[in-house]
């Protein structure tokens, strides 16, 4: 059996009951987190939609983006899941909850390529409690009836279904990127944090085969990526390097780096190819 | 300064002087050249290019390391950066040292440590036209290959 391809589906069925206001609406940066969440998945899977309530379906946050709308009777995430398996039964859903705002290109790279299709889910490991996160997570086709049946015996909590199910755990490359915002105050504190982030200058310099593939060996350059990980994610898709990450160092300011380290502006970043000196 | 870069051939002589000590009963130097061929294709030239200033912090790093782990007198590394011809040198190392054993070591130790933590590259041109980043291309299909490996290299292990 070949391995399911995988869609994207951004939760924005919630009640928001804690914030008391539309949290796919809340804003960052000048966008909703609905619009950065839908943003985030389409740069990694070819075809991404909405989860909503059959009464959201003309809101004017939710009505641009291709929708499913949840088709059983109930509320919760582990509807909108199960909605989504059921209109694309061959497909794996890679499922994000609109409300994580720190939620990196490379987080979601990372959960892709340590797929495991046998497992009925991949999921990260909360930084917190080491459980599984069910928000930020590949849902498979074969999870499809379990969930049927775990949501028929009264079941409505998707992180205890993998609990109780079993799902290909990973640890977080970043403990921050799944921290999502429930209450008003954690929201004035995320847009407060996501300043730091915004877009700024950073320099790069290319050396060796990166060099020739970017044309340049060096550039100065207007980014919000977060991380080098993240960093190395935009430009590949720009440049096309054929290096994948892990073939790769990074050095920021000449000094060997951690990929999660978090960029300042003015940050000099080169990326060190396979080294081959003597 | 315990590591260099140099566009010019590199003087050994010179470079030996400044090891010399009198409480030193020998030394140990190692050449790296570069040969005619690897992995089966003739090669013509090579180029080498380097992050400078991260690769110099780093090689004085492994010096340091050379003369912590072993007890020897003075150690130095130089690197050739540009277009080098066949059996030119690339790189120098350059131990002194009260006895022989520990020469060799810490001689040894610096030419493993600089052929894989230092951010240098090099280009082979072949006889046939073509040319590659040695580590690089080849590999770029593959990413299970990591800095960990010390195949392909062109000069004398």
């Amino acid at each position: 059996m070949s391995i399911p391809p995988i869609y994207g589906l951004i939760l924005a069925g919630g009640a928001s009951k804690r914030m008391q206001r539309d949290k796919a609406a809340l804003e960052y940066q000048g966008k909703t987190q609905l619009a950065r969440a839908f943003e985030l998945a389409s740069r990694h899977v070819n075809k991404v939609f909405v989860s909503l309530r059959a009464d959201q379906t003309s809101d004017p946050t939710r009505a641009q983006w291709p929708m499913i709308v949840d088709s059983s009777e109930g509320e919760g995430p582990v509807v909108g899941i199960r909605s989504a398996l059921a209109a694309h039964a061959e497909v794996a859903w890679l499922v994000l909850a609109c409300d994580l705002p720190f939620l990196s290109d490379a987080a979601i790279e990372e959960l892709l390529r340590r797929r495991d299709p046998g497992a009925l889910a991949t999921a990260y490991k909360s930084a917190h409690d080491g459980l599984p996160e069910p928000l930020c997570a590949i849902w498979e086709p074969a999870a499809a009836q379990v969930l049927a049946d775990y949501q028929a015996a009264g079941g409505h909590c998707p992180r205890k279904f993998l609990i109780r199910h079993g799902a290909h755990l990973l640890d977080l490359p970043d403990p921050r990127a799944l921290d999502n915002v429930n209450t008003p105050q954690e929201y004035s504190q995320a847009v407060a944090a996501l300043e730091t982030l915004a877009p700024m200058q950073v320099k790069i310099q290319y050396y060796a085969l990166m060099r020739e593939q970017a044309g340049r060996s060096e550039e100065t350059l207007e980014t919000s990526a977060a991380t080098p990980a993240d960093l190395y994610t935009e430009l590949t898709a720009r440049y096309g390097f054929t290096l994948s990450r892990e073939q790769l160092k990074v050095a920021v300011n000449s000094e060997f780096s951690d990929w999660s380290r978090r960029l300042a502006a003015n940050d000099a970043v080169v990326f060190i190819p396979p080294v081959a000196g003597g | 300064m315990s590591f260099r870069f140099t566009q010019m051939a590199i003087d050994t002589e010179g470079a030996r002087r400044e090891l010399q000590d009198l409480g030193s009963g020998g030394y140990v130097s190692f050449e790296g050249w570069v040969r005619d061929q690897n992995e089966g294709q003739e090669v013509t030239r090579l180029e080498y290019e380097a992050f400078q200033e991260l690769a110099v912090k780093e090689g004085g790093r492994i010096v340091a390391e050379a003369l912590r782990r072993f007890p020897v007198k003075h150690a130095l590394c130089i690197h050739r950066v540009g277009s080098l011809n066949l059996g030119e040198m690339a790189v120098w190392v350059g131990v002194s040292s009260a006895h022989r054993g520990e020469a060799f070591d810490a001689c040894r130790f610096i030419i493993d440590e600089v052929k894989h933590r230092l951010p240098i590259w090099k280009k082979e041109h072949y006889r046939s036209g073509d040319s590659g980043w040695v580590n690089c291309e080849r590999c770029a299909a593959e990413p299970q290959h990591s800095h960990e490996h010390r195949h392909h290299a062109a000069t004398s292990p």
